[in-house]
């Protein structure tokens, strides 16, 4: 199907054109103030009528220059920028920069701090898909579904809250641990948030899944081929949802995965809705994950004991000449991470998640580079939108859940 | 007193219903869709600040407004400013004016005169409304050219085609309507909802026809463009369609359009389909209830059921319009077409056949 032939001026010697008579080509540029694209995203279209027939998008309205600034700082101020990466789960970026760092150091952390890692990444995944999934609802029409899982998220990140002290701007992970333990009502308001997210998930069971408007906005938009989403470098929810049955929790299992039972949901047509329900599914499998592992979860320390990797207790830096020492090499020069280079990459939210981080010995990071998830779904958009129309863009766009601090950096 | 003076007293009547209800209604649905979506909602409504509690729908009667009507009225560069000015007034007038052929109670002696409880005694009613919805088209159409800006040009356009293509079911469905009543007249029509069949329910419409109850109250939904049917302002995809670019009092024109729309709809739905404002039972005597005999009630009484029982009903329809909103995603626009082609027309089309079959059969139509 080459919808591209209906503009006159691609069609090729030979190709027959469209018998109907066409229209006039509207040029119309969608966004970046435009309220489907965040703000952070540009689309220029050439319409006829209402159908696309040529999409160019323009990423980089949130470009901060991330990989220049952590290069400016310590690894450790590193972290906070991560947080900004994927602001919907700031803590699975997070844990993933300081497991990557913390393999090119060849440090490892207490069991502890890896299983609350693992706890907080799907408790973060399960927000950013709330997150997802309640705003594609909303902006296909369906407000209410988009507020009772915000409804949902908002009990996470309150408890996200209470864990790291912010709601987004979290920088709860170190290199070599956490900044500190879980508080002690953590299992009770996880468990909690738990019980009401799978309430919610339900009622959204109720109000899309057997919705007959909502299946067909999204069944059959958006299509690409399981081909094209892996030469595209497309990896997540979106590459499920074609079939491909990657994840790197499961393939490459980093942190606890390995001690979990989940499964990978996979879609067959790698359309809207199959990455609706890949998502969908993904939550009730994070509910799930994380479950097993508060069963799992013992307690310990939850950083390396360490000084030159993570700073001393108070006690020690107050009362000992070695403790207040190792606190002034970590504040002033850094971690000092061993030269070399690492790429080290986990399942985030959107999708591979990567670090390529070089050190050269000094306590500084000589280069960072982020392997963002949505940025190469975003490469792919305008084969998806092409021959749709303009609420197709929507729900498209709505679903591969483009995160601007994470595609723009 | 003068049929003037009376005439006048009722449309203002009229005007201030669907105006208040229309307001009213914004609250409605403000506490409403806060309600469904576990929220607050409005609550912001007080006299600076010294009032102890919310003043509930004071918010839309008194605040919105003063708010809406005090903004700055932006006309955008390149607008064409008469038609950029008229267009709100396009919108709202059909929607205001649908009303007066609607009746809201039975004829009253008012100082030895009858006066019929509507705006204007008018035989062919239905067809004034059906007319008159089909004109809020113009609204729609008109903003979204005179604006200068694709987005509400888009918009428009599918406005246009969206409304007449509903328009197209609807007329069918008041077609096997008036086959089935014998009459244009709505106050007639409202008149043969008072028997009851089988002894005990009420003769409304709705049992006689109620795949017209659908098809009508679908298309006056998507009329009155409000989600699922809401693609010409379709907030995600067209910013505020056809109204991008009003601002103030204008956009609150816009706003207040749909909302008496929505009032239309439901008024049209009900006076069609669930007796207007026949109380269930009740006649100009008293009440007769079925197994317990006549109780009787003063004229006076009888009215101020029928005038209740109307404006419940109208509140009912609205308050289903609002929940409907509230719980289904939006169409895309092939979908709304597909739907109302090849969905509600065939049906309609079906519909008056069968009702004309069926009046031939039983040799009422000669």
């Amino acid at each position: 199907m080459s919808v591209i032939s209906k503009d006159p001026a691609l069609l090729h010697d030979g190709d027959e054109p469209d018998n109907r008579a066409i229209s006039e080509i509207v040029e119309l540029q969608m966004g970046p103030s435009h309220p489907a694209t965040h703000g952070t995203i540009k689309f220029n279209l050439k319409l006829d009528g209402e159908t696309v027939i040529a999409c160019d998008t323009e990423v980089g309205y949130l470009h901060r220059g991330f990989e220049k600034m952590c290069e400016q700082g310590t690894w450790t101020q590193t972290i906070p920028y991560t947080d900004r990466l994927n602001y919907a789960s700031p803590l699975i970026n997070n844990f993933l920069f300081c497991e990557a760092a913390e393999r090119l150091a060849g440090v490892t952390v207490p069991e502890r701090c890896s299983y609350i890692r693992t706890i907080l990444s799907e408790m973060s995944r399960v927000a950013d898909h709330l997150t997802c999934l309640g705003m594609s609802a909303t902006e296909v029409g369906a407000i209410s579904v988009g507020f009772y899982m915000v409804e949902a998220r908002e009990i996470l990140y309150n408890l996200s809250q209470h864990i790291t002290g912010a709601r987004v701007t979290v920088s709860y992970g170190r290199i070599g641990g956490l900044t500190r333990d879980l508080p002690d009502d953590f299992e009770e308001r996880m468990r909690a948030a738990i019980a009401h997210t799978r309430t919610v998930m339900g009622d959204a069971e109720k109000l899309l899944e057997r919705n007959r408007i909502f299946i067909q906005r999204m069944a059959g938009v958006g299509i690409i081929s399981k081909e094209d989403t892996i030469s595209y470098g497309i990896t997540g929810p979106l590459l499920r949802a074609t079939g491909v049955r990657r994840d790197l929790r499961k393939d490459e299992p980093y942190m606890m995965y390995d001690r979990v039972e989940f499964n990978v949901p996979v879609g067959t047509k790698g359309d809207n809705w199959d990455r609706f329900s890949v998502r969908f599914e993904e939550v009730i499998e994070s509910l799930k994950i994380i479950e097993q592992l508060l069963g799992q979860i013992e307690p310990g320390p939850v950083k390396v004991d360490d000084p030159t990797i993570y700073m001393p207790d108070k006690a020690k830096v107050y009362n000992s000449i070695e403790g207040l020492m190792a606190q002034f090499k970590i504040v002033i020069e850094g971690v000092r991470i061993p030269a070399g280079e690492i790429y080290f990459a986990g399942e985030a939210a959107n999708g591979e998640l990567g670090f390529f981080l070089v050190s050269d010995g000094s306590g500084r990071p000589y280069r960072v580079r982020v392997r963002p998830p949505c940025f190469y779904a975003m490469g792919a958009l305008a084969q998806m939108l092409v021959g749709g129309g303009i609420a197709d863009i929507i729900s498209t766009f709505g679903m591969i859940n483009m995160i601007g601090g994470e595609c723009d950096r | 007193m003068s049929l003037w003076a009376i005439g006048a007293v009722k449309s203002l009547l009229v005007l201030v219903f669907v105006l208040q209800l229309s307001a009213f209604l914004l609250w409605i649905e403000r506490k409403g869709s806060a309600l469904i979506q576990n929220r607050i909602g409005a609550n912001r409504a007080n006299i600076f600040g010294v009032v102890p509690f919310n003043l509930g729908f004071l918010n839309t009667l008194v605040a919105d407004p003063i708010k809406m009507f005090t903004k700055e009225d932006f006309i955008p560069a390149g607008c064409d400013r008469f038609l950029h000015a008229l267009a709100p007034f396009m919108a709202l007038f059909p929607a205001l004016i649908t009303f007066a052929a609607i009746p809201f109670g039975d004829s009253i002696v008012l100082g030895g005169e009858t006066v019929e409880l509507r705006v204007v005694d008018l035989d062919v009613g239905l067809l004034y409304i059906l007319a008159m919805v089909s004109m809020g088209v113009y609204g729609a159409v008109i903003a979204g050219w005179a604006s200068n800006n694709r987005w509400a040009l888009l918009g428009s356009i599918r406005g246009s085609a969206q409304m007449i293509s509903y328009e197209l079911a609807m007329g069918l469905a008041l077609v096997s309507v008036v086959l089935s009543y014998g009459t244009l007249d709505m106050q007639d029509m409202v008149h043969a909802q008072g028997r009851t069949v089988l002894g005990f329910l009420p003769a409304w419409g709705v049992f006689f026809q109620p795949v017209a109850f659908i098809i009508i109250f679908v298309a006056g939904m998507a009329e009155s463009k409000r989600v699922p049917f809401d693609i010409p302002e379709a907030e995600s995809e067209l910013i505020a369609g056809y109204f991008t670019e009003y601002s103030g009092g204008k956009q609150a024109s816009f706003m207040l359009a749909d909302f008496a729309e929505v009032v239309v709809v439901a008024g049209l739905v009900t006076t069609l389909f669930f007796g207007g404002w026949q109380f269930p039972w009740l006649a100009a005597d008293g009440f007769h209830l079925p197994l317990m005999g006549t109780i009787e009630v003063s004229a006076l009484v009888v009215t101020l059921l029928q005038l209740m029982a109307f404006s419940l009903k109208v509140l009912f329809f609205c308050w289903l319009q609002i929940l409907v909103r509230w719980t289904v995603p939006r169409f895309r626009y092939d979908q709304l077409m597909d739907l109302g082609w090849k969905g509600m027309l065939p049906i309609a089309l079906a519909n008056v056949v069968f009702t004309a079959a069926l009046i031939l059969a039983r040799g009422e139509g000669s």
